[in-house]
């Protein structure tokens, strides 16, 4: 049991100090290199430590086998970029008669905005967000121009489209590259407010002035809320989301103004909570600089110190990918807990109820989860 | 070492242990079981593959072992994991071990995009390889195996490796796994070759592995240059046939019939059409392997004479 909790504590040391000074990668010895790769995998941020050692000049002094894994997620990377780019200039051609704004959400964002987090992170899909009032429209244009609705049953097209922020992803016939596009950041039935109007008022137009991104402040908030509210039992919550916030915070917190309007915006957004631990976390695993005035003005949004604490111990655990080898239960139970929590935020509930006895019957019945096998090879970079 | 100077004993212990490090030609693995029929089948057919001591970077750590938890009290079943995840459903337990070859297949074909990845059997005589693009059931196995059983180096019967540095091929000399009738066809054809058992009814029909021979295997670390593009087809009763194909059409076969070109973009292109520039492209369709085999060993002779 001793080595066990040793090794995971080497784990956690292993990959936190990869992504906070890569520089010192080049003196790691062979060992920690294999321990390293198979968490930075697992996290996801294989491209990420690729991207870091590329701009220090440093790719040339680490092992020749570990720099193969990272060139082969990096030419992952670098060819999801041009999907998702190609897939955001169809979008744009297919909705130019469109007269709505289009705010394009999470990585679509960060790579269209040309934003650091952009750099070595891997892109799934493309993420947008639109008035509600204008989906239907948008929805039937895309069907006309090739794209199609994938397929789910009854029951899920009715829980996206009744309680969800998004409508089933769409896909196009030819190209794999699916596309959300939502209508507001949280689901409808969530407890925390989520008006996306003020988004839409602040959004930040693009050279082609159709396409937009959120507000600094609003992009930051939002990548919390998706961290902390759409998890997933078995990853637990994403370190990559959190870095993505890190990266966000360094770049803009250069900015005049920005840390001043921050935790107003967050309030009028209604996402004090995320926030919170969004900042707690980052300045505490990643070392993100955060003045201490603003960590202040946040302290009369903290929960009771009983949940405070609770909390404070299981979003680390939920957050690092652990050891491959030496799995721990309480970091498996931390991740469900974030989970149960995450749902518990998105529905009341009754419905929560519904929702959750409806997929354990689906299981009892025998219906394994769908295996995505383009979605399982993405994610072994 | 090879994995043959460790005792049964020994090389069990190793993979219920830490793991067992083998090397697979450009590959580094860690491969851990708890299963014993799985740990006598592999000490017999891995015998030859080369050991990697303690202080190596293993780039894939895959087990097979039974279930965690209550299944494995109703059901015997053997998993696949990688990094301590299981991606895929589990096996009956006997068929452990071709799903553990298949998944680490698996692994290179979804991880390596530092290299070009061909879907193609390459085979290597006096420096220079053949490749075999084809899709699964056009009988690049078979003819791969056949041919490294007459004096033919085997690189790989699935992976055409190309190194984007300089455009040689590195071979990945891994146990073949025969389907269905090729079982019975490479037994006749030369029954000195070492094959395992037949596993019946597995996802993909009856299996049973080839070993390599044991210079194909020796040399796993000597890349060779694409010479031949053979774009073969096995049709039952076929004459044989081997005719030359235009270059234009060879790029677009090879090109589809890759691993990951679209993910290796320019770089693929560049790779292919450096390829199919230096190669002499065919068409060959068979039906005997003891028509085409001497044929091949032929267009070898001729060309490189």
């Amino acid at each position: 049991m001793a080595k066990a909790a040793s090794e995971r504590l080497r784990a956690r040391r292993l990959l936190l100090d990869a992504l906070k000074m890569p520089e010192t990668l080049t003196a790691l010895s062979l060992a920690d290199w294999e321990l390293l790769l198979r968490v930075a995998r697992r996290a996801r941020v294989l491209g990420r430590l690729e991207s870091a050692l590329d701009n220090a000049g440093l790719l040339g002094d680490i092992p020749p086998r570990a720099a193969a894994h990272l060139r082969a997620a990096r030419n992952v990377i670098a060819h999801r970029k041009t999907l998702i780019s190609w897939e955001v200039n169809r979008l744009f051609w297919a909705l130019k008669e469109i007269d709505a704004p289009l705010i394009l959400l999470k990585g679509t964002a960060y790579l269209l905005a040309d934003l650091p987090p952009a750099q070595g992170r891997i892109f799934a899909d493309v993420d947008l967000l639109v008035p509600e009032e204008r989906i239907v429209e948008i929805e039937e244009k895309l069907v006309a121009r090739g794209w199609f609705k994938t397929e789910i049953d009854p029951y899920d097209d009715r829980y996206y489209r009744v309680w969800m922020h998004e409508i089933p992803p769409l896909r196009h016939r030819e190209r794999g590259t699916e596309i959300d596009i939502h209508h507001r950041l949280l689901p409808k039935t969530s407890h925390l407010a989520s008006d996306p109007a003020p988004l839409f008022a602040a959004a930040r137009p693009l050279a082609d002035r159709q396409l937009r991104v959120l507000a600094p402040a609003d992009m930051i908030l939002h990548a919390l809320v998706h961290l902390f509210l759409e998890g997933d039992p078995d990853e637990g919550l994403r370190l990559r989301d959190l870095l993505d916030v890190h990266d966000l915070l360094c770049h803009h917190g250069q900015e005049p103004g920005f840390w001043a309007s921050l935790v107003p915006r967050a309030r009028v957004l209604g996402f004090q909570r995320p926030l919170f631990y969004g900042l707690h976390h980052a300045q505490g695993l990643l070392g993100t600089p955060v003045p201490p005035d603003v960590l202040h003005d946040l302290e009369g949004e903290a929960p009771a110190w009983p949940i405070r604490k609770l909390m404070n111990r299981l979003i680390p655990l939920a957050l690092l990918p652990g050891h491959p080898d030496h799995p721990s239960r309480q970091a498996t139970l931390a991740r469900w807990l974030i989970y149960v929590r995450a749902h518990w935020l998105r529905m009341p509930p009754g419905l929560l109820i519904r929702h959750l006895s409806h997929k354990a019957w689906l299981r009892f019945r025998g219906r394994r989860k769908r295996v995505d096998l383009a979605q399982l090879d993405l994610k072994q970079q | 070492m090879i994995v043959g100077d460790l005792s049964r004993r020994e090389f069990g212990t190793r993979l219920a242990g830490d793991g067992l490090r083998l090397q697979f030609g450009p590959f580094n693995l860690c491969i851990r079981s708890n299963l014993d029929s799985f740990a006598s089948l592999a000490h017999r057919l891995y015998t030859p593959y080369p050991l990697l001591d303690e202080e190596t970077l293993s780039d894939f750590h895959v087990e097979i072992r039974s279930p965690r938890g209550l299944h494995r009290w109703f059901r015997r079943q053997a998993c696949f994991g990688v990094d301590g995840q299981t991606p895929f459903a589990p096996y009956t337990v006997e068929h452990a071990f071709p799903a553990l070859e298949w998944g680490i297949n698996w692994c290179v074909a979804t991880r390596s995009h530092h290299l070009l990845m061909l879907h193609s059997g390459t085979v290597e005589r006096n420096g220079q390889a053949i490749l075999f693009p084809a899709s699964p059931g056009d009988g690049k196995s078979t003819l791969c195996t056949a041919l490294a059983h007459s004096g033919w180096r085997l690189l790989s019967d699935e992976f055409g490796l190309v190194r984007p540095e300089d455009g040689m091929l590195l071979p990945l000399p891994r146990l073949i796994p025969l389907k269905n009738e090729s079982i019975e066809v490479i037994r006749r054809f030369r029954p000195e070759a070492t094959i395992g058992p037949s596993f019946l009814d597995t996802r993909k029909g009856t299996v049973a592995h080839v070993r390599p021979p044991l210079e194909s295997i020796r040399r796993a670390q000597e890349p060779a240059r694409p010479r031949w593009l053979i774009f073969p087809r096995w049709v039952a009763g076929a004459p044989f046939a081997l005719e030359a194909m235009p270059k234009s059409q060879a790029f677009l076969m090879v090109a589809s019939n890759a691993f990951n070109y679209d993910v290796l973009d320019e770089t693929a292109f560049r790779l292919v059409s450096e390829i199919v520039r230096s190669c002499d492209c065919y068409s060959l369709v068979y039906s005997d392997l003891n028509e085409a085999i001497p044929a091949l060993d032929e267009l070898c002779n001729t060309m490189a004479g």
